[in-house]
């Protein structure tokens, strides 16, 4: 039975490889496809659709195979799925990641066994940006620290002095909050760390939080939670009475269902969609045309993602076999970010703005994002000295 | 003291939804002796069900009573399909073929919604808190779950202890052939209580979804939490499910409420803020093991 | 193949279900030897086929260890991921600190793993059938939540493990060689505690938990102290699947809290009741069937939407490009797929994979 399977997946694999296979350039994608969290992975999705569309399915004049992986939301999932990619399908680059945890658990058979380039499009956990950082890792995203520090120091900024801190009970979640506290210097008069992934109910923490009268409210919660605890958070009334702000709660994923929920809640992201550039008005332009949808900062650091690998592939004319020159090439970051401006830190991670964002309404009644300001201009993350690669 | 009372009402609130997620449960594992674990799939189809039909009607009172009887041909069409060959198995096929049915209802959720969750927006009315005292906003949605959980418990106790129907679920639980001999048609008694179980966990999830919001694998969370509460009343218990429902809804509310205050008394700040989290996730389970240990049978359970 | 004979498995007349049972081990225990040929061959690549099937052999072991008390002593362990956890932060704590031998780690995980199955064993076999289920998912869930919050150790974030158990420079820790050689050791394993469970079953021990498990006030009536031999069951299958869960640890080398996740006790018991409870190679084919499936049925799906796409073209002729993308795309819900063919073996398959071949009911 076991032969007969593996049979069936090289006949597979014989289907999804015609002859050209060998000149083609072949990524790997990783993200989350099932479960709750797939609208994330989605989104990934449609946007390196798009890019490889952008790109005319070729770089350096070679094909593009992108090969898509389920990560399941599981760390040992996400690993076996990333040993497949380098090893049977032996592509050159890994992209993609949503979640800490699974980028962990899969960094080392990707880097290292394999030695093959990763580059994550969301995850960014500290011990990456600093200790663990490693030359075949690159990062189109952010390090976790990051967004919520922008965040701090616009609620700084505004003279608020007591601020409520609430977030989802897991290591991403430690990694916003002491980002948060690392710009904002006012008094923190409650914490709470709720269950992740399966609170049901904020009443408890929302009590808490009208009877110490904060003069705001500093919250994390990722995807499908951002909605609950903003419903709650209206129903209770507190909405009308302290003011909210947020990391990774609003974005253009969960706004179909949060419409006037997020109205005057500010959020902080090193993209939006509105920004002036002009590869990102064609992103969202062509992204809306297609899906009808405004994309989410997910789905553009996937776009990112392909473009510099793309950069990279153009920048050594299709002959990717020299990991040296392949990774130099890379950390150029020759590519039209729709950031705008980009490039890397000796750690890999991109130093790049931050921008508060707030909900408006566009011309056709969609609720979308609106870039407010800018909170950190060209920002480093607070690791990347403890990283000790040349 | 107007916080205690906010954080006791909070408690009691919880426990009445959680109460409303086991109920079904309790129905079809306590008396058909049936482990369901699709139950949380119904929850689930309760809730999508609700979120389309509100989007249809703009009425969340009319979604909601639309998705109650498809919540029931829904459980009745499953009943027919499997679920009524498994009666005369134990319970470790039960587990195995409704977690097959499980893995199959997530993925054909998001066949049929896409991968996007839903929020089912309240009608004004429902959506502002009320004014208990003028320092004590309550949000009005919360009591409609109140309302809601204490009339399913009523319901019940009507059900199973006054009513014939109720006298044969329990004749036919004990004795299935004797059942049969009096000329009870013992197949379609247990469509329509397997039936009943698919619409109070298709309430369970349209009451629950304003609050938690709509979403693939919602019934997969809470599956376990009414698994705990059955299990700790004892089960086939409805009074057991209930008062293990509230004592849950209670200690997890007031864990949350209190135990970081708590912990900081007499440990250091940044230790409290670790293990505050950690030891309220840990609440029910602890709570479980121990009322087991004590009593193994659950408080007011009979059979194991 | 001596590690046949040791398991008795050829005492017997040759049965359709001894041969399969000869094949399927013999499959397994070879693969490092065919696999480069499966690779020449462009079936899979060598290196892939290892790791994918290491992952079985040790959660084969797993199952083994939870058949041994819920196939044949009726104890439905809900919580045995939680010894996979015990096993795999024993080897994953002591690597981080520098303790590297698996002379010392391996021999740790086990008796750590004994030891906490000796307390909740000891708390939960006071309760039978459903409450049992769920106290034993008490305890996991306990650990669980101690996993996340441990943050010296990464929490829920995991700790990756630089460097793999050392036996003396026998298992390599570099090259393609350690590949190999771990998958030969995880056979072993899965070939010893084949051995120790049939020999279990089949003695004395086995006989009071199988009549335990039946009848366990008759047993009591003859005698026998039902309760401590449960309780030894429950230890010697918690010290087993923490060897299980040491390998694994070994494997991804990586922890985390999500090794012992309760959706992971509820995998291990499907795998056994897929393969049959109450026999021993029973979780054998339940892992192979179970992982497997999660492994290579989208694939195989595609496969299929694909010929169904080409046997409808040649008729109807073909339609846009996009469509066939979109066609084939169907097989990302391949957990539909799995969940019939899951109420497909309850219904039609009673006592599981095994049964199939050529068994009636369940021993």
């Amino acid at each position: 039975m076991k032969s007969r399977l593996f049979a069936s997946a090289a006949l597979l694999g014989m289907l999804a490889a015609p002859a050209w296979a060998q000149q083609s350039i072949k990524i790997g994608f990783i993200s989350t496809f099932s479960g709750p969290q797939a609208s994330i992975g989605q989104d990934m999705r449609r946007s390196v659709e798009l890019a490889v569309e952008h790109l005319g399915g070729k770089m350096a004049g070679k094909p593009v195979e992108v090969i898509f992986e389920d990560d399941q939301f599981k760390p040992e999932v996400g690993k076996q799925k990333s040993e497949k990619l380098v090893q049977q399908d032996k592509v050159s680059f890994v992209g993609g990641y949503i979640w800490s945890n699974v980028l962990l658990a899969s960094l080392k058979t990707v880097t290292e066994d394999g030695d093959t380039i990763l580059i994550s499009s969301n995850a960014g956990p500290h011990q990456i940006a600093g200790e663990l950082c490693h030359p075949n890792f690159f990062s189109t995203s952010w390090q976790n620290d990051q967004t919520p520090s922008a965040m701090g120091q616009y609620v700084q900024n505004k003279g608020v002095k007591r601020i409520y801190l609430a977030s989802a009970n897991y290591a991403a979640g430690k990694d916003m909050l002491s980002g948060f506290k690392r710009t904002f210097k006012g008094e923190i008069v409650g914490e709470d760390l709720t269950k992740w992934p399966d609170q049901l109910d904020f009443s408890a923490e929302m009590s808490k939080m009208r009877s110490v009268k904060p003069d705001g409210v500093f919250v994390f919660f990722p995807g499908a939670h951002g909605v609950q605890f903003l419903s709650q958070y209206a129903q209770t009334g507190l909405k009308a009475t302290i003011p909210l702000y947020t990391a990774f709660v609003i974005d253009a994923l969960s706004l179909p269902q949060l419409k006037d929920l997020a109205l005057g809640v500010p959020g902080a992201q090193s993209w939006v969609n509105d920004l002036p550039n002009e590869q990102n008005k064609r992103y969202v332009a062509d992204f809306r045309k297609k899906h009808g949808t405004y994309p989410s900062f997910y789905g553009a650091q996937s776009y990112d993602t392909i473009m510099l690998i793309a950069s990279a592939v153009e920048g050594l004319k299709g002959d990717v076999s020299n990991k040296d020159k392949l990774r130099a090439e890379l950390m150029k970051a020759n590519f039209k970010s729709v950031r705008g401006d980009f490039k890397f830190n000796a750690n890999h991670f991109p130093i790049q703005n931050f921008y508060i964002q707030e909900t408006v309404k566009d011309s056709d009644g969609n609720f979308t994002l609106k870039t407010v300001g800018v909170a950190m201009k060209d920002a480093k993350d607070a690791y990347y000295e403890k990283c000790k690669m040349k | 003291m107007t916080l205690l009372i906010e954080q006791t009402l909070n408690g009691v609130q919880l426990g009445l939804l959680m109460f409303l997620l086991a109920a079904g449960l309790t129905l079809v594992f306590g008396i058909m002796d049936l482990v369901n674990l699709a139950h949380g799939s119904l929850y689930m189809f309760g809730a999508y069900f609700c979120a389309t039909f509100t989007g249809w009607t703009d009425s969340f009172v009319l979604g909601a009573l639309l998705a109650l009887p498809a919540s029931l041909l829904l459980g009745v069409f499953v009943e027919i399909l499997v679920v009524r060959r498994l009666y005369r198995r134990d319970h470790l096929d039960h587990v195995l073929a409704t977690f097959g049915l499980l893995l199959i209802a997530n993925d054909l959720v998001r066949l049929v919604w896409g991968p996007d969750g839903r929020r089912i927006p309240l009608p004004a009315w429902l959506n502002q808190p009320i004014f208990l005292t003028p320092d004590l906003p309550y949000p009005t949605y919360r009591f409609a779950v109140i309302l809601v959980g204490a009339a399913v418990a009523l319901f019940l106790y009507w059900l199973v202890a006054r009513t014939r129907t109720g006298m044969w679920i329990r004749a036919g639980a004990s004795n299935r052939t004797m059942i049969g001999a009096l000329g009870v048609n013992i197949e379609a008694l247990f469509t329509l209580v397997f039936g009943i179980g698919a619409v109070l966990a298709g309430l369970a999830g349209l009451m629950a979804a304003p609050i938690v919001t709509v979403s693939i694998g919602m019934g997969d969370n809470i599956l376990i939490l009414a698994f705990v509460i059955i299990v700790i009343g004892g089960i086939g218990s409805i009074k057991g499910a209930f008062i293990a429902a509230m004592i849950v809804g209670m200690i997890d509310t007031l864990g949350r409420a209190m135990l970081p205050d708590l912990l900081k008394s007499f440990l250091s700040v940044a230790a409290a803020n670790t293990a505050a989290p950690a030891l309220s996730s840990m609440m029910i389970y602890l709570l479980m093991a121990g009322v087991l240990v004590w009593r193994p049978t659950g408080l007011f359970g009979a059979r194991g | 193949m001596p590690a046949v004979t040791s398991l008795g498995l050829l005492r017997p007349i040759m049965t359709w279900r001894v041969a399969v049972a000869i094949v399927v081990l013999a499959l397994l225990g070879l693969l490092p030897w065919y696999a480069p040929w499966l690779e020449t061959a462009g079936i899979i690549n060598q290196r892939f086929a290892l790791t994918v099937m290491t992952r079985v052999l040790i959660l084969a072991i797993a199952a083994c260890s939870l058949n041994l008390i819920l196939g044949y002593g009726g104890m439905v362990s809900f919580g045995h991921a939680v010894y996979i956890g015990l096993g795999g932060y024993t080897v994953g704590i002591l690597a981080h600190h520098g303790l590297g031998s698996g002379f010392v780690q391996f021999p740790l995980a086990i008796l750590l793993s004994a030891l906490f199955a000796l307390a909740i064993g000891a708390l939960s076999l006071r309760t039978r059938g459903v409450y049992f289920i769920m106290i034993t998912l008490a305890f996991a869930q306990l650990l669980y939540f101690v996993g996340v919050g441990l943050e010296p150790y990464g929490a829920d974030d995991g700790l990756t493990i630089n460097r793999r158990s050392d036996f003396a420079g026998l298992i390599p820790d570099r090259g393609p060689d350690k590949f190999v050689a771990f998958y030969v050791l995880s056979f072993a394993v899965l070939v010893l505690v084949l051995g120790l469970v049939h020999r279990l079953v089949n003695s004395r021990f086995g006989m009071v938990l199988r009549g335990a498990r039946s009848n366990d006030l008759r047993m009591q009536a003859l005698g026998f102290p039902t309760f401590r031999y449960r309780l030894a069951a429950f230890v010697i299958a918690g010290a087993i699947c923490g060897l299980a869960g040491a390998l694994l640890a070994n494997h991804t080398e990586f922890i985390s809290p999500a090794m012992m996740h309760w959706t992971r006790s509820g995998d291990l018991i499907v795998m056994v009741v897929l393969g049959g409870m109450g026999s021993v190679l029973g979780p054998v084919y339940g892992a192979l069937a179970f992982l497997l499936l999660e492994e290579f049925l989208p694939g195989l799906l595609r496969l299929v939407l694909g010929w169904l796409h080409d046997g409808t073209a040649a008729v109807i002729g073909r339609g846009p490009a996009g469509a066939l993308d979109d066609w084939l795309r169907l097989a990302e819900y391949w957990q539909i797929a799995l969940g019939a063919i899951l109420i497909a073996v309850v219904l039609h398959a009673r006592g599981g994979i095994d049964s199939l071949l050529g068994r009636a009911g369940r021993g």
